[in-house]
């Protein structure tokens, strides 16, 4: 697998450029509708796989329609067969916005990984053991999944199992048999060139 | 002839059944005036309501404005009158209109027909919402994000399913009667299509034998059922999280639409949680109300609002 190439996008950025330059508000559904067309427009653009970060530091309020139509929606995308492949991480999501993103997650049965501070987050749906083998590539990625197994005290066969479906959902990225959760920076991991 | 219609001289949510009552056996093209001369008082609820009272009839209303000089000023203050002016005859003493400068009055009756308006009405609330929840009813900080939330997902509904315009108010007042605490409330009142008809223009909708307004607001309160639902999992969820914010915040939702009225109680509040047979009226009125919160109470946490299963963020 090609390194992937890192894309930050600023949607308070996008929101002013798309809707209204006096917005800061995520609201309405066909708020959400041109934000995300907006987004998806850049995303199919790449060229070959990206990170593709959204950038919430500039979003003050978040209502439900909003987290629907650009956060569901474009997890959802990523995740398409007919998608070329790319991740999907999220960054500047204050507590106001968790509700809504966290309600959306679940009723799509979804999946998303956030940057905070520096430390990679997971929220959504996923059952404890994804989170706990999530957690161990979190803490000792880029890793081979007999390493993680050691770490987790676990067989090899499961946890590439539990790491192959991690990957399916774009919750980890795997790169020469190492797994990484994407956006995170390290000598095996993507280099980022932003490109927006 | 002309048939005079008494509004009540309290009118709140539940008084304001009197006045339905009252309007739901006149014909259409009966001369009606909606006489408010001896009102007192009025909740963002009624006043709201009267407004989509004369929305529901196709002849233009009169209104007797109420006598008492503070009531008038205050309805002046919360704009009604600037709307009421389009929609009503109205005949009595109007006080010029001000802008409203008090606090109590967290956001004018403001009339929703487009998505702008639910991004101007969020966009205007916030700072005195933050103000107001955070300062005053001592509610946590983050309130105020989550009441933008569910002021905007309120406001949608009129939007995306009412089929015609309706107006939302947003004040505080202390509610003596029932808490003894300042509460905020939120109104939502339109007189469109209402739930049970928006509910059955989705496709492949089936009615069932009881199948009715009653079924209709639990599907879409309760079950967060949406006519968008087809194709399009996504939707339905404005009014959960309408439902949710109120629950953490020991707060009361009712909504009311057609003949019957759906109503999540906390508490302090003696509501029945479904009242069905009301007189008949179109679209949907809805009303938040969020009390202050005293020293040591914490807000009702429910689902992941705590670090659960799938909470990724660990307390610092």
């Amino acid at each position: 697998m090609t390194i992937p190439a890192a894309m930050h996008i600023d949607i308070g950025h996008v929101l002013r450029g798309t809707v209204c330059d006096l917005y800061s508000n995520l609201v309405t559904r066909p708020t959400g509708v041109a934000v995300r067309t907006a987004i998806e427009r850049q995303v199919r653009e790449a060229d070959g796989p990206v990170v593709t970060t959204i950038d919430f530091s500039q979003v003050q309020l978040l209502d439900f329609s909003c987290a629907d139509e650009i956060v569901a929606k474009l997890l959802l995308l990523v995740q398409r067969e007919d998608t070329p492949v790319g991740y999907l991480t999220f960054r500047g999501l204050q507590d106001g916005h968790l509700d809504p993103i966290e309600t959306v997650l679940e009723r799509h049965a979804l999946a998303l990984v956030s940057w905070h501070e520096g430390e990679a987050e997971l929220f959504g749906a996923v059952t404890d053991n994804e989170r706990r083998c999530w957690e161990a590539v979190r803490l000792h990625g880029p890793a081979t999944a007999s390493q993680l197994a050691r770490h987790l005290e676990r067989s090899v066969a499961t946890l590439e199992e539990e790491l192959a479906h991690l990957v399916q959902r774009r919750l980890v990225m795997e790169r020469e048999a190492r797994f990484s959760v994407p956006g995170a920076v390290g000598e095996s991991g993507p280099r980022p060139t932003p490109l927006a | 002839m002309t048939t005079v219609i008494s509004v009540p001289p309290s009118l709140d949510e539940h008084s304001m059944e009197q006045l339905f009552d009252q309007l739901a056996p006149v014909p259409e093209g009966t001369k009606l005036l909606l006489d408010a001369r001896h009102v007192r008082w009025a909740s963002p609820y009624g006043l709201t309501a009267l407004l989509c009272v004369a929305q529901s009839r196709p002849d233009r209303l009169g209104f007797a404005v109420p006598e008492a000089a503070e009531t008038v000023s205050y309805w002046a203050r919360t704009g009604f009158f600037r709307h009421a002016a389009d929609w009503f005859e109205l005949h009595g003493q109007v006080p010029r209109t001000r802008d409203a400068h008090e606090s109590d009055v967290l956001l004018e009756i403001t009339p929703i027909t487009k998505s702008d308006d639910v991004h101007a009405v969020v966009g205007r609330i916030q700072q005195k919402a933050a103000d107001i929840l955070h300062g005053q009813l001592n509610l946590d900080t983050a309130v105020t994000g989550a009441f933008g939330m569910t002021l905007s997902e309120a406001c949608q509904n009129i939007v995306e399913h009412a089929g015609l315009g309706g107006w939302v108010g947003v004040q505080t007042y202390n509610y003596a009667r029932r808490l003894g605490r300042r509460v905020v409330v939120i109104a939502v009142c339109d007189a469109g299509v209402g739930f049970r008809r928006s509910l059955e223009s989705a496709p492949g909708h089936r009615r069932s034998d009881r199948w009715d307004d009653a079924m209709a607001l639990e599907d879409a309160v309760l079950r967060a059922v949406s006519r968008f639902r087809h194709g399009d999992a996504g939707r339905g969820q404005g009014l959960a999280g309408i439902r949710r914010f109120v629950g953490r915040w020991s707060g009361k939702l009712s909504v009311r639409s057609g003949t019957a009225r759906l109503a999540i109680t906390p508490p302090w509040d003696e509501d029945v949680p479904m009242t069905e047979g009301l007189a008949a009226f179109p679209g949907a009125q809805m009303q938040i109300v969020i009390p202050e919160r005293l020293e040591g109470e914490a807000p009702v946490r429910q689902r992941g609002a705590s670090a659960g299963a799938s909470r990724g963020r660990a307390p610092r």
